[in-house]
């Protein structure tokens, strides 16, 4: 049994200018220790997807169904009691923004300790000698000093330091990461991406990656998912998402990548906007953006099937199997000779 | 921190200076002789020059400033260091001493401003939370109007209504009279009648505040409540109440801390409206009748007093404030 699998999950928000469908059918599913990664644009669905499954979206406005099976138990139909004995338990969670996820006026030692003493019914000392353990873990210097330290006296990249060893604290199953190295600059990010790894390895928990950015998914996912638009583009292994990506989308992202060895004026980009989730476009969300775009696509909206004879290998678009193949093959055929 | 407080304490010489040449000269603007005041409708010049000797008048404005400062400091350098009691002068008017006259009323207001403050904390509080956890609801709408309505009506009118259908109709509450909470004089004094002569300027006087304060909460927790770190709290598995008092409150409520002493320290110059309405002796009370009878001493005595009261409550916030959140030093 797969410790989470998510299943035909649709978000929809109410708002003032009418039902916004922030996620519109996903599926997929984490194996323990696996890492997931969730690919897309800003506004895509990755977020409020892992907001759902934590029980995280406001209650006043979010309208939900589909099913979140954790171990078998279904997240979205949960008490919320037991969904507070699960979050930052059983599931832990690393935000985007680590200035502003950390509360200001709390000693960083206290909040890691409340991380811990609301799960487990230990001292204050536990507790703390616990945070100061998971401190150590995640790098932070001198953490024994630190850990009295509020968290404006520490970087950003320290700061998510701090976040990820607070989500650790529990020895969580899965730990789903927001964007975590967004707001990070480049060298940082790096070095939280490597934690993540090392500390994956150590602790043994499944991660669910959420990001924009396919190289990042390529260095540690084992399975991706690319989203567009609150739909699943494209879904699969690492290697068959990167050696014979199906889509345009994941064409259009692959092709933006910025490169260090290559002398280009700009990045590559995918034309146009991601479309208004109040009113999608009818067909396949993707087609005012595409280049390949058919007639059929302005007319119907291509289901998730597999890509060629592979069943693991989930793809939604129009474009027969033989444009696909030789188009992805001349998209890697480009890049590869551009890094040789 | 040392530093800190000495450039505060120059500061605050700085502004009651400022405040007390202001009023001197506001007061001499206007074109009223106190002597002749004196004096009466018959004055004789005789009189005028007596009673000009008698208050000082005579001397030249910069002279009269001079004695009036050089009274109110506690030691002086004139004639060798030495030190005397600080007095704000006698009050042109009554002949009785100013100090005496501001602690009078001093006790009065800070009744009614400290009653006050709690009643209107007592109502912001709840009614500010809840209508930011409910936004839209029956109770935030309520709560809405009630805020209009709080700060679009005057406290004068507040009082008279008041007056009206809980003194007059009902008769629930007295409408003037104030009494000493110890030291009861004759019927009227100790905690119970105090408070009970205090209710309806209570009332009156929190409620634009208690307007202010439900809106500044509800608008503070509702920005808490969507804040990161709070998102993280519930990411954690922390209970509502948790999130809310140990994350939301304790964020959204810093603000209020320094409003709350700001507004205390300048509504203790002098509740006027609330004061003059119910009849209360505050120094509210004292300052108008002190400007009606051109008493420059008393005015003087009340100004410095609220001065001090001003600087008192921005310090105290102001160290509160370092205290309370981790992220401010005092530097």
């Amino acid at each position: 049994m797969a410790l989470l699998e998510v299943n035909d999950l649709k978000t929809y928000f109410r708002t003032d200018d009418g039902v916004v469908r922030a996620v519109d059918g996903v599926s997929f599913k984490v194996d323990k220790g696996q890492t997931l990664g969730i690919v897309g644009e800003s506004g895509s669905g990755k977020s409020v997807t892992c907001l759902t499954i934590m029980g995280l979206n406001p209650r006043r406005t979010a309208m939900t169904t589909g099913h979140a099976m954790w171990k078998g138990e279904d997240l979205l139909t949960a008490k919320a009691s037991r969904l507070r004995e699960i979050r930052g338990n059983e599931i832990a969670m690393i935000f985007q923004d680590p200035m502003t996820s950390l509360n200001p006026v709390h000693k960083i030692g206290d909040q890691l300790a409340e991380a811990m003493r609301l799960h487990e019914d230990v001292s204050r000392r536990q507790a703390r000698k616990r945070g100061l353990d998971l401190l150590k873990a995640v790098g932070i210097p001198r953490a024994d000093r630190r850990i009295d330290d509020y968290p404006h006296q520490f970087s950003g990249g320290m700061r998510q330091r701090v976040m990820i060893a607070m989500a650790l604290i529990n020895n969580p199953d899965l730990l789903i990461a927001d964007e975590p190295t967004t707001a990070l600059d480049v060298t940082t990010q790096a070095q939280i991406l490597t934690l993540i790894e090392r500390l994956q390895h150590e602790f043994g928990s499944a991660v669910i990656m959420i990001t924009h950015d396919l190289g990042v998914v390529a260095e540690i996912a084992d399975d991706v998912v690319v989203m567009y638009a609150a739909e699943i583009a494209e879904q699969g292994t690492t290697d068959q998402i990167f050696k014979s990506p199906h889509h345009p989308y994941t064409w259009g992202l692959m092709g933006s990548l910025p490169r260090l060895d290559q002398n280009v004026e700009r990045l590559v980009q995918i034309q146009g906007q991601p479309p208004s989730l109040l009113r999608p476009p009818p067909g396949c969300r993707f087609h005012p953006r595409c280049p390949y775009v058919m007639q059929v696509c302005k007319e119907v909206d291509p289901e998730l099937s597999p890509a060629g004879d592979d069943p693991t290998h989930l793809q939604a678009c129009h474009l027969d199997e033989e444009t696909k193949k030789r188009e992805a093959a001349k998209l890697l055929a480009g890049m590869m000779a551009e890094a040789s | 921190m040392f530093r800190y407080l000495i450039r505060r304490l120059l500061w605050a010489l700085v502004l009651f200076f400022a405040t007390t040449i202001v009023t001197f000269i506001i007061f001499y603007a206007v074109p009223v002789d106190p002597a002749r005041t004196i004096c009466g409708q018959r004055a004789t010049p005789e009189c005028v020059h007596r009673a000009e000797i008698f208050l000082g008048t005579n001397k030249p404005i910069y002279y009269q400033y001079y004695k009036f400062v050089y009274r109110l400091f506690p030691f002086s350098f004139a004639g060798g260091f030495h030190f005397h009691e600080p007095s704000l002068g006698r009050s042109f008017t009554s002949r009785l001493s100013v100090n005496y006259v501001v602690g009078q009323a001093a006790p009065v207001t800070a009744s009614l401003v400290f009653g006050g403050a709690i009643l209107w904390m007592l109502i912001a509080l709840p009614v500010g939370i809840l209508s930011a956890l409910r936004p839209r609801s029956l109770l935030d709408r309520f709560a809405m109007v009630g805020v209009l309505v709080g700060i679009s009506a005057h406290p004068v009118w507040i009082g008279l209504i008041f007056a009206y259908f809980f003194g007059f109709k009902l008769g629930w509450f007295p409408i003037t009279n104030y009494c000493n909470f110890f030291n009861a004089t004759g019927e009227c004094g100790g905690p119970v009648q105090w408070a009970y002569h205090l209710v309806l300027p209570w009332c009156t006087f929190a409620i634009l505040f208690a307007a202010l304060y439900v809106r500044m909460i509800r608008a503070n927790v509702m920005e808490a409540l969507n804040e990161d770190y709070v998102r993280t709290a519930r990411a954690k598995g922390a209970p509502e109440w948790l999130v809310m008092r140990s994350h939301v409150l304790r964020n959204a409520l810093l603000p209020v801390v320094t409003m709350l002493g700001m507004d205390i320290g300048l509504a203790l110059g002098g509740a006027i409206f609330t004061e003059t309405v119910y009849g209360l002796p505050g120094l509210g009370k004292t300052a108008i009748n002190a400007i009606a009878n051109f008493d420059l001493p008393t005015v003087q005595g009340v100004v410095v007093f609220a001065t001090i009261c001003i600087i008192v409550f921005n310090l105290a916030v102001d160290l509160l404030y370092a205290v309370i959140d981790p992220r401010i030093r005092l530097s």
